[in-house]
């Protein structure tokens, strides 16, 4: 990709613009499709339409819902922080957005591909707490600040075991870099790491039930990450209004709603790279190539972003101490178990 | 003239739960600081102007005071200015407007038994299926709305689904969906039409399974269980003492049901059972045991609708009644019935003249709605939530 760049622009930095900004308008074009989706898939499972009126099966509908976002009177409460009330949708979205770039989509792109991958998405999706506490302390609302604190609590506690799950996966793999993680599993579906990685036979077999385990939990805790029903407390709508987004309205508004649907992508992708695969295709060498692979790529990742739509819309909430038991007491020492074992196994095996 | 605003309660200082407290490096206790936060009367899950003002130590509730009135539209005041007895039922539709029907018939029981006035069989027949048709209607919202206040938003729409088939039967019948003036004293405003039996037969018979769906995808479900098992206990005791009425008491495992314990109508010619909270899951007077009464009574009045369709007589739907309805002077009466909500009492005086010269009622909801802060203190705010939802409060007659 870079030398295919390379041979149309002589300048680096138009290179690296170009480069930086393909998972932008990917984001976009990938937040139209799924507030679609979404609508849709959460308007049959209740038994009815949705949008329907504008353009076919209301196709225009998220373009339309976008335009009027951004046509919005921008408000900013009186007593409000101004300056963090500014800032905050930026430093979430901007968080959200830079793990985009250890991402890989496809065997020849990724937007930097360097050693600690995993370990930079674990950082920088980190960063999206400060955004989230940020919002809610400035609004100068107290249903805000709860939520912001949730959110918080939240995300911090739910990073331990999505942290313990990639490392699983980087024990297994022996690499953090995200594009070797997938090419340590490329050719066919019985070398992705869910179903034991590419082992001999009794090897993976000893190692199938821990890596199963882990990526169910892994799944559970990018849910949570993404504070999606069951775990959508920082923004329970019936508890805190909207949370720690309540205050805003019109772009402001906008940048939270596709750093979350941004950040949906981003956790989805982390699991389809660690355990499902990645970019390389389920059926061996058939299929599989460069461009392929984002198609491969995407389709998993979406697939999962499905998942957890249908998850949202059938669950209801769960309280902030279960919340809390959840990750503390059933996640994390059960991830530590798989931990052991995995490490065990690949000693001694 | 100076106006003088009542202060609001001071905040008690015996809380169930203690306020949060740091214990520093140095063995210091500092006291953490509580927030005061007001929820509603714009809150997406206060089921209307309801204000709660609750006092927080962190997601921990110490204290909460309801605050009512922004719904009040002096109910009481408009029955006793009116022209005649008559049109005061339009307004009584009004005070609970998720079950208008029982609102009409609580007042135009009261007014027949002051005036000694029979209604035929008939009557009292299509009045018990439109009274359980409403009280499913009314349990269907409670339900759904509980279900959001719980954050599952697909139950709420397959309760209105259903809900939405109740509407349309009351729409073919009396042409309105909402607050039908349906009951008139000494009998109803107009004969079923023709079609409606055979309608109501096929409602029921795809009610039945509707039930079973949504205690499968909701009432069972693990999370929902977790949330509201054990939540906001109600004890026994606590519920009398409050005066509490209706499925909330019945969630609290006292078998009281007017429809049975104080009977009107023909109810005593059917076979049902009132549901009571049996804490096979949680203890008995929590959030779940409210929710599952519900659950089960819509189960009973389909049982009553369909043995009412069935023996169904027929004959007139008036009786012979006055022109001028004029009750004996200093006539008064208290008639209670059985609303979706608990009992709905309605206390009216007569002075003789043709329209009414006090109406008193009393609404379930009103006095189920004052245990409220009794049973959330230490409760956290995800819970209040709920606790308020299983309450099933309607502000319209909570403030009247």
């Amino acid at each position: 990709m870079v030398e295919f760049l390379q041979n149309i622009f002589t300048n680096d930095i138009v290179i690296t613009v170009l480069l930086s900004a393909i998972p932008l308008v990917f984001i976009i074009a990938y937040v139209l499709v799924v507030l679609y989706t979404e609508m849709k898939i959460s308007a049959h499972i209740q038994d009815r339409l949705a949008y329907m009126i504008t353009g076919w099966h209301g196709v225009l509908q998220p373009i339309a819902d976008m335009v009027k976002l951004l046509l919005k009177e921008d408000i900013i409460p009186e007593r409000a922080d101004r300056l963090l009330f500014r800032l905050a949708p930026y430093i979430t979205f901007a968080a959200t957005y830079a793990t985009y770039a250890v991402i890989p989509f496809s065997s020849i792109y990724i937007g930097a591909n360097i050693q600690l991958g995993a370990f930079f998405i674990l950082a920088s999706s980190s960063l999206v707490v400060i955004g989230i506490l940020m919002a809610g302390w400035s609004s100068n609302n107290k249903w805000s600040l709860i939520g912001g604190l949730r959110s918080a609590a939240q995300m911090i506690s739910y990073e331990i075991p999505t942290a313990l799950a990639i490392i699983i996966a980087v024990v297994i793999t022996g690499s953090m870099n995200l594009q070797d993680v997938t090419i340590f599993q490329d050719g066919g579906i019985q070398n992705w790491l869910i179903f034991g990685g590419p082992f001999p036979l009794t090897k993976k077999l000893l190692l199938l039930p821990f890596t199963i385990i882990t990526f169910i939990i892994l799944f559970i805790a990018s849910i949570a990450e993404v504070n999606r029903t069951p775990f959508d407390l920082p923004e329970a709508e019936s508890e805190l209004v909207q949370g720690f987004f309540t205050e805003y309205s019109g772009l402001r508004f906008a940048m939270f709603y596709l750093s979350e649907y941004a950040n949906l992508f981003v956790v989805s992708a982390v699991v389809v790279s660690l355990f499902l695969g990645g970019w390389s295709s389920p059926f061996g060498s058939f299929m599989s190539g460069p461009v392929w692979g984002i198609f491969w790529f995407v389709t998993k990742s979406y697939l999962l972003v499905m998942l957890q739509i249908w998850i949202r819309w059938t669950l209801p909430r769960i309280r902030v101490d279960q919340l809390m038991h959840v990750s503390w007491k059933v996640l994390t020492p059960w991830l530590f178990v798989c931990l052991l074992a995995v490490g065990g196994i690949l000693v001694m095996v | 003239m100076k106006t003088v605003f009542q202060q609001s309660p001071t905040l008690p200082t015996d809380y169930t739960v203690a306020p949060g407290k740091i214990t520093t490096t140095t063995g210091k206790t500092i006291r953490t600081e509580e927030m005061i936060i007001n929820m509603g009367p714009q809150h997406p899950s206060t089921h209307g102007v309801l204000r709660l003002e609750i006092v927080v130590d962190g997601e921990i509730i110490l204290d909460c005071i309801p605050h009512i009135g922004y719904l009040h539209r002096c109910f009481e005041k408009q029955a006793e200015h009116m022209t005649n007895y008559q049109q005061v039922i339009p307004y009584a539709d009004r005070m609970d407007y998720c079950s208008a029907i029982t609102n009409e018939w609580g007042y135009v029981l009261a007014v027949e038994r002051m005036l000694k006035i029979e209604v035929p069989e008939r009557v009292e027949y299509i009045r018990v299926i439109m009274a359980e048709l409403q009280r499913i209607a009314s349990h269907l919202i409670a339900v759904g709305t509980y279900a959001i206040d719980s954050g599952a938003y697909t139950p709420f729409l397959y309760c209105f689904i259903d809900r939405e088939k109740i509407l349309d039967l009351f729409e073919m019948t009396c042409g309105a969906r909402l607050l039908y003036n349906y009951f008139w004293i000494g009998g109803l405003s107009h004969d079923l039409p023709p079609q409606f039996i055979e309608k109501a037969k096929e409602f029921c018979k795809y009610f039945r399974p509707r039930i079973k769906m949504v205690n499968d995808l909701f009432t069972y479900n693990e999370i929902f269980v977790k949330r509201t098992a054990n939540v906001g206990v109600l004890p026994k005791d606590v519920a009398i003492n409050y005066a509490v009425s209706g499925p909330q008491l019945r969630g609290s495992g006292v078998n009281w049901d007017l429809r049975r314990d104080d009977p009107y109508s023909v109810y005593h010619k059917f076979e049902w059972e009132p549901q009571v909270g049996k804490g096979e899951i949680g203890t008995v007077g929590d959030c779940w045991n409210r929710h599952i009464v519900r659950m089960r009574e819509m189960e009973q009045s389909v049982n009553i609708i369909e043995q009412a369709l069935a023996g169904l007589p027929s004959g007139d739907v008036q009786s012979a009644i006055p022109k001028r309805i004029r009750p004996e002077k200093d006539a008064e009466i208290y008639v209670r019935t059985e609303s979706p909500r608990g009992e709905l009492g309605y206390y009216i005086i007569s002075d003789g003249s043709t329209s009414p010269f006090r109406v008193k009622a009393r609404g379930p909801a009103f006095v189920n709605l004052s245990v409220l802060p009794e049973i959330v203190r230490g409760a956290m705010i995800a819970d209040l939530i709920l606790i308020a939802g299983s309450i099933d409060i309607v502000l319209g007659e909570v403030d009247r």
